[in-house]
């Protein structure tokens, strides 16, 4: 798959909530296929501090009109550039970087995506293309509080949603492993966010026989497989995050 | 058309500009950014008589202007790039260069005979500075005497173009570059990165797993350029200029300090595509300051 370096011009920012913006960029040159759980290195400029690109998620993908969005929380002085971008600003962009979730070849699986936080922010994405395979799934975010989740009106267009919070504020009280609809049954599941969210969406699918992914964030400079420094220790040994994955099945984990 | 060959021991570039060991890959991960054929050449990742893990997770740090590292040679050892990837890269137009390591001098050379057998590969750098491992690496390129040693003993196993990369974590540098060029060497590459480290206060813990690790970017670039400076006036063998180069600016003030090359490191995680740029200021630059050869700029420091 080639990758290309492309400046991407911001079309839409959006505030989503205290700390998260959604950045909609468009090019004048048609952008690569992108796959859901695929990301960018967004360049950040006019920042002494930073040196590195910044790997962003891909949130949504529209070929035919040649739109990318990335939703960027503010942790450091990177994202906090990136997040105050406005809207006919450039961001040299490296994309489409990784490999993507494995996505089912045929329709009629049902699928449970798993979000926390930020780290939900591919699964929009990847609902919306198991949705066009003719897949079903449900969507299970998790986060602190209500006021810490983003975008649910355009999660809740794409197909069933449910939630848990730690205070209760919204859904299910308590985290997402507890919640009541991981007494259905599913084909497979997805699963982005904090790790240790992660490691027990990973500790319940591995006890319940169920086929899982992850996606993995692990610190990374180059995003091409050349710097090695993003390495997850798997059953195979240290492998790249930025190419080998950054998704991995649970089961080429140490987990 | 201007002059832009230099040559390095028996090793022909077309240009000055090489890329560091550890930050381009083995070339191929940048062909979509970088026509690879339009570079002097790249030097492939570090690579050891056998495979090897390197450190564990976390790896890297950002500090301003640069970043620490300690990925610790992880390679799948000198026979698997010999099978895998030397085939791969044979035909390319442009000089292929692998950077040797070892824990202990029998390494090196063991590696390097292996390499030397490879007749697309008309080079090796050899690593006496790699700072992220135990044994071996950087111990060897303290001391004169022992980077004499090492260098000595692949010089005699090794027929072509030795080029050796030191280490900047020394009192004196140019002394272990006069050490290594009375052993036989063909050049010397400088700096590797120097020994630093990054500290998380909220955690109270070192951000590296191996508490230090190689700082380099664009931070180190002044300690880079006064080293190589130092080095150029005492040896009589080519000098490659490495460190915090990011724009052809920085690859030229290094050849006015004296280097006959120059090597891109972590540049090439800022923008994939920035040696196939430098390649293309340094030419403008000779036509900008009519001059029509590069070896006009090197060491031409007006002081």
């Amino acid at each position: 798959m080639k990758k290309v370096l492309v400046d991407l011009t911001i079309k839409e920012v959006q505030h989503v909530n205290a700390n998260c913006v959604l950045l909609v960029m468009c090019s004048e040159t048609p952008l690569p296929e992108t796959l859901p759980g695929q990301f960018a290195e967004l360049r950040v400029d006019n920042t002494p501090s930073v040196v590195l690109r910044r790997p962003i998620s891909v949130h949504s993908f529209d070929a035919e009109k040649n739109e990318i969005g990335f939703l960027v929380q503010v942790v450091g002085d990177g994202t906090r550039w990136l997040a105050s971008l406005k809207v006919g600003d450039k961001v040299n962009t490296l994309m489409p970087l990784g490999n993507g979730f494995t996505m089912p070849t045929e329709g009629g699986g049902r699928y449970l995506l798993v979000g926390g936080g930020v780290g939900s922010a591919p699964l929009y994405y990847l609902a919306e293309q198991l949705r066009k395979n003719g897949n079903d799934f449900v969507i299970l975010i998790g986060a602190r509080a209500a006021k810490d989740l983003y975008r649910r009106d355009a999660y809740e267009a794409l197909g069933r949603v449910e939630y848990t919070t730690e205070d209760g504020s919204l859904g299910e009280k308590g985290y997402v492993t507890n919640h009541s609809v991981l007494a259905e049954k599913f084909d497979g599941i997805f699963t982005c966010g904090p790790k240790p969210m992660m490691l027990a969406v990973a500790k319940y699918a591995r006890e319940n026989s169920i086929a899982c992914e992850v996606s993995l964030e692990n610190k990374m400079a180059c995003g091409l497989g050349a710097c090695l420094c993003c390495v997850e220790d798997t059953k195979e040994g240290h492998k790249c995050v930025c190419t080998d994955g950054p998704v991995f099945s649970i089961d080429e984990l140490k987990w | 058309m201007v002059k832009t060959n230099v040559k390095i021991g028996g090793l022909e570039l077309k240009n000055p500009v090489l890329t560091a060991s550890g930050t381009f890959g083995y070339g191929l991960e940048f062909a979509d950014f970088v026509d690879l054929n339009k570079l002097g050449g790249f030097i492939v990742k570090g690579t050891t008589l056998n495979h090897r893990e390197g450190n564990p997770y976390p790896r890297s740090a950002e500090t301003p202007m640069g970043m620490l590292n300690a990925v610790g040679l992880q390679n799948k050892g000198v026979d698997y790039f010999a099978q895998n990837i030397y085939p791969q890269l044979k035909d390319l137009d442009t000089n292929v260069v692998v950077n040797v390591s070892g824990a202990c001098i029998e390494d090196y050379v063991a590696c390097a005979e292996k390499v030397a057998a490879l007749d697309k590969i008309p080079a090796i750098e050899l690593n006496i500075s790699c700072p992220n491992v135990k044994q071996g690496g950087m111990a060897f390129g303290v001391m004169p005497a022992s980077a004499a040693e090492v260098v000595s003993a692949v010089r005699k196993a090794y027929p072509k173009t030795l080029i050796v990369k030191l280490s900047p974590n020394v009192t004196d540098i140019t002394e272990i570059a006069r050490a290594v060029e009375g052993a036989g060497a063909d050049s010397v590459s400088l700096i590797n990165t120097l020994l630093g480290m990054a500290i998380d206060s909220e955690k109270r813990r070192p951000i590296l797993s191996t508490i230090t690790g190689g700082m380099s970017g664009p931070a180190v670039k002044p300690i880079a350029l006064r080293m190589v400076w130092q080095v150029a006036k005492v040896v009589k063998i080519p000098v490659v200029g490495i460190g915090g180069i990011t724009t052809g600016a920085d690859a030229v003030e290094f050849l006015l300090a004296g280097a006959s090359a120059i090597e891109v490191g972590t540049a090439n995680f800022m923008n994939p595509a920035v040696t196939g740029e430098i390649v293309d200021y340094i030419e403008d630059y000779l036509v900008r300051h009519n001059m029509s050869s590069v070896d006009e700029l090197i060491g031409a420091l007006q002081v």
